[in-house]
């Protein structure tokens, strides 16, 4: 045991201690937030050019709509269409646009034409079309002596929510609303992802470590000492920790800088174009919804269970990477010099994290359909799927199963790849196949 | 204390159909230097293997001072194996305060240990080096620290001066020689027999799996001896001699190697030159070397 744990502090300590360790953990979540700021830099700095626009408005019809704002200033004039053609340049605007009267108020289709110095981003051509959009429907609604409460109330807006979110405690099924469906999804594909990642990180960090021992011939001084159990176990708990420490330092480190960052552009942030016609957007479709999302998001968000998400993502994590580690382990240990050997072994280590990697759609397009059961009990998917999974609550039973299934899995695993590695580890220059490694499973060796 | 610090008795092992040890026992008495001889492939490295319970034994027993070879054991033997190996991006210092708490030492303990020999070899200065920055001779010194910092009953070293210069093989001798004085027992295990021929006390000579020879260096050779002489004499060699009772197996200006028949003895041979008036400077028998008895006993069946 006090060997064990020698073994597994050193594999953790060389590893943490080294530069690039420190400078990757560190510089993943800078590394975000600097995409980040620079994104938000270069939004704000290009969100300082105002636009003067001119208007010729012959029908009067925007003048009575309020269109100002802060990055768009509109004037009116009553000149000749000719005359301001050839002077809006020189008095100082940046946009001609030209709007006709309008006789029919059943017309669809209005042109109206601009002439500019610059050529226009599609966004701010947009914008204006909304707004005198905007202001044509105001025109028309109050020529036809429309009532606007009226015609407000016919504007329907159907949410499709699930019937069980609610107090109706008697009623059976899952309450998930539709912002938590969107929520979970993006979870589910983000968790499935990152354990994705951190199989072939660090199960491939312990197969270069066993190779290493190997290839330096170092395994034979600490064979000596220890049993070649001690050893691999040592390693697979080291760089496990490894895995953790790495793992925990992101889930905190990228949350603080995404906050830090958002504090500095903070009010900067809202006077972009981009946020301004988001808003402008909202504020046409319905000025409330948009918060409302926003809150509902945020309730949403908070309203997951996170005490159980991340104690099962940790859990799942550990899990997957013992099972995929001491596979890497293992064929780590039949190389006798050169990485091409490892190939062969290499197939059946990647062909069920790529396929549990493609059923995580089908796993939150359908999270209790039969796939997505299997695919999280499985021993060598549920890694990847059961954390995909965990987002839209499965049973408890069945995140509990598929934890049993996984358990006993890691010590079938260890205790296989436990058998190849101390066989293997002493064997060089001998090509090892299937049939080989089977026959090593039972050798007695002690 | 048991007598003997290693017994093996019958001792085989098998991988897949060929059988490595096969039938192997010998003793190692309690603070000899003892050699453990064969060519490679004689299956040297698979005994020395299951005493240092890298690996166990198919059959048969191995007794350590006494005991059934248990996992308390490995803390009293260092082991020095053939392919040294270090961890290239590991430091000198907490290289080898790692193996030595493999090796059941405390820290401190082993900290006061490894700057001795560090002393002792004049290279405290490395603690802070990397091992790849370190050369191949300075790295074996390293290699030897580590197998001896624990001060182990028993050394095993395997060809432990290949790849050494003549002073660093003479440093690392001049240390095996005080080890043993201080009382522990060393196994040397090589195929250059006659490297260790002067070091010696004892030996087993295995080939392919098998014991062929065993026992104190000075009997073996006694017992394998041809005959053969070397006499110094001034003059050259009547032509006319008899060579009744010996044969001339190499003549040259001031000395012969001569082979004395079967059923005659050295002293005829001496009696039939003082006879011829010749003036005889020197008068030595020829024991055979290790080598030579070995390729005589194998005839050339091994695999080197």
């Amino acid at each position: 045991m006090n060997k064990l744990w020698t073994i597994t502090k050193r594999e953790y300590l060389t590893r943490v201690k080294k530069k690039s360790f420190i400078l990757v953990t560190i510089l993943m979540p800078l590394g975000i937030g600097l995409i980040a700021f620079v994104s938000g830099y270069f939004a704000s700095k290009a969100g300082k050019s105002e636009k003067v626009i001119l208007v010729k408005d012959e029908g009067n019809i925007l003048k009575q709509a309020d269109l100002q704002s802060t990055f768009m200033k509109f004037d009116f004039s009553d000149e000749e269409l000719e005359v301001l053609k050839s002077s809006y340049i020189d008095d100082g605007y940046d946009l001609l646009l030209h709007l006709e009267e309008i006789e029919d108020l059943t017309e669809e289709d209005i042109n109206v034409s601009y002439y500019t110095k610059d050529k226009l981003s599609l966004p701010t051509l947009e914008s204006i079309e909304r707004k005198i959009g905007s202001a044509i429907r105001a025109y028309k609604v109050q020529q036809s002596e429309i009532d606007e409460e009226l015609l407000a109330g016919f504007d329907t807006d159907v949410d499709l929510e699930n019937g069980l979110s609610g107090d109706d405690e008697e009623a059976v099924g899952s309450s998930a609303s539709k912002m938590s469906t969107i929520i979970s999804t993006a979870l589910s594909y983000i968790m499935g992802f990152l354990m994705y990642m951190v199989i072939f990180i660090f199960g491939g960090m312990v197969m270069r470590s066993v190779m290493e021992e190997k290839i330096n011939r170092i395994v034979e001084v600490i064979i000596s000492s220890v049993k070649p159990f001690q050893l691999m176990m040592g390693k697979l708990l080291g760089v496990g920790m490894v895995g953790l420490t790495q793992v925990l330092i992101w889930i905190i480190l990228v949350p603080v800088i995404l906050m830090l960052l958002g504090m500095y552009f903070g009010l900067d942030q809202v006077n972009t174009p981009e946020m301004q016609q988001a808003q402008e957007m909202m504020k046409d479709i319905n000025q409330d919804d948009f918060k409302q999302g926003m809150a509902e998001f945020i309730t949403e968000f908070k309203a997951l269970n996170w005490w159980f998400i991340i104690p099962v993502f940790l859990v799942y994590f550990l899990g997957g990477y013992f099972i995929y580690a001491s596979f890497f382990a293992a064929i780590g240990s039949t190389i006798s010099d050169d990485l091409g050997e490892a190939q062969q072994f290499m197939m059946p280590i990647v062909i069920p994290v790529i396929i549990a990697f493609v059923m995580i759609p089908a796993v939150f397009n359908d999270p209790d359909g039969p796939i997505a059961i299997f695919g999280s009990m499985f021993p060598l998917f549920s890694p990847i799927l059961m954390p995909a999974r965990i987002p839209f609550d499965p049973p408890v039973w069945q995140v509990l199963l598929s934890i049993v299934i996984l358990i006993a899995s890691v010590i079938f695993f260890i205790w296989v790849a436990a058998r190849i590695y101390r066989v293997g580890i002493f064997m060089y220059g001998k090509k090892i196949n299937y049939k080989e490694l089977s026959k090593w499973l039972f050798y007695k060796y002690s | 204390m048991a007598e003997n610090i290693l017994r093996l008795d019958q001792v085989v092992k098998r991988y897949h159909k060929h059988t490595a040890v096969d039938g192997v026992s010998f003793d190692v008495g309690v603070g000899k230097i003892f050699g453990l001889l064969g060519p490679n492939g004689a299956g040297k490295t698979s005994l020395i293997r299951i005493i240092t319970t890298i690996t166990g034994a198919d059959e048969g027993e191995v007794l350590f001072n006494g005991e059934k070879l248990n996992s308390n054991h490995p803390s009293q033997i260092g082991y020095m194996p053939e392919e040294r190996g270090l961890y290239k991006k590991m430091k000198v210092g907490e290289q080898l305060i790692y193996l030595a708490q493999l090796k059941g030492m405390g820290s401190k303990e082993s900290e006061a240990a490894i700057k001795g020999w560090l002393s002792k070899f004049e290279i405290e200065d490395w603690w802070n080096k990397k091992i790849e920055e370190l050369s191949k001779g300075m790295q074996q010194k390293i290699q030897f620290i580590a197998t001896v910092m624990h001060r182990p009953k028993l050394l095993i070293l395997d060809e432990p001066f290949s790849g050494l210069d003549p002073v660093n093989t003479n440093l690392i001798k001049d240390e095996i020689r005080q080890l043993n004085e201080e009382g522990a027992t060393i196994v040397f295990s090589t195929h250059r027999m006659e490297q260790v021929e002067e070091i010696c006390e004892e030996i087993v000579l295995i080939n392919q799996g098998k014991k062929v020879l065993e026992g104190n260096v000075g009997d073996i050779r006694n017992n394998f001896k041809q005959n053969r002489f070397m006499v110094g004499f001034e003059g050259s060699l009547p032509a006319d001699i008899s060579r009744e009772t010996f044969e001339v197996i190499e003549d040259s200006d001031n000395h012969l190697i001569i082979q004395v028949k079967e059923g005659h003895n050295s002293n005829e041979l001496l009696q039939t030159l003082i006879n011829r008036k010749i003036n005889i400077t020197s008068y030595q028998e020829i024991l055979p070397s290790l080598n030579e008895i070995f390729i005589n006993l194998v005839d050339g069946k091994s695999d080197e």
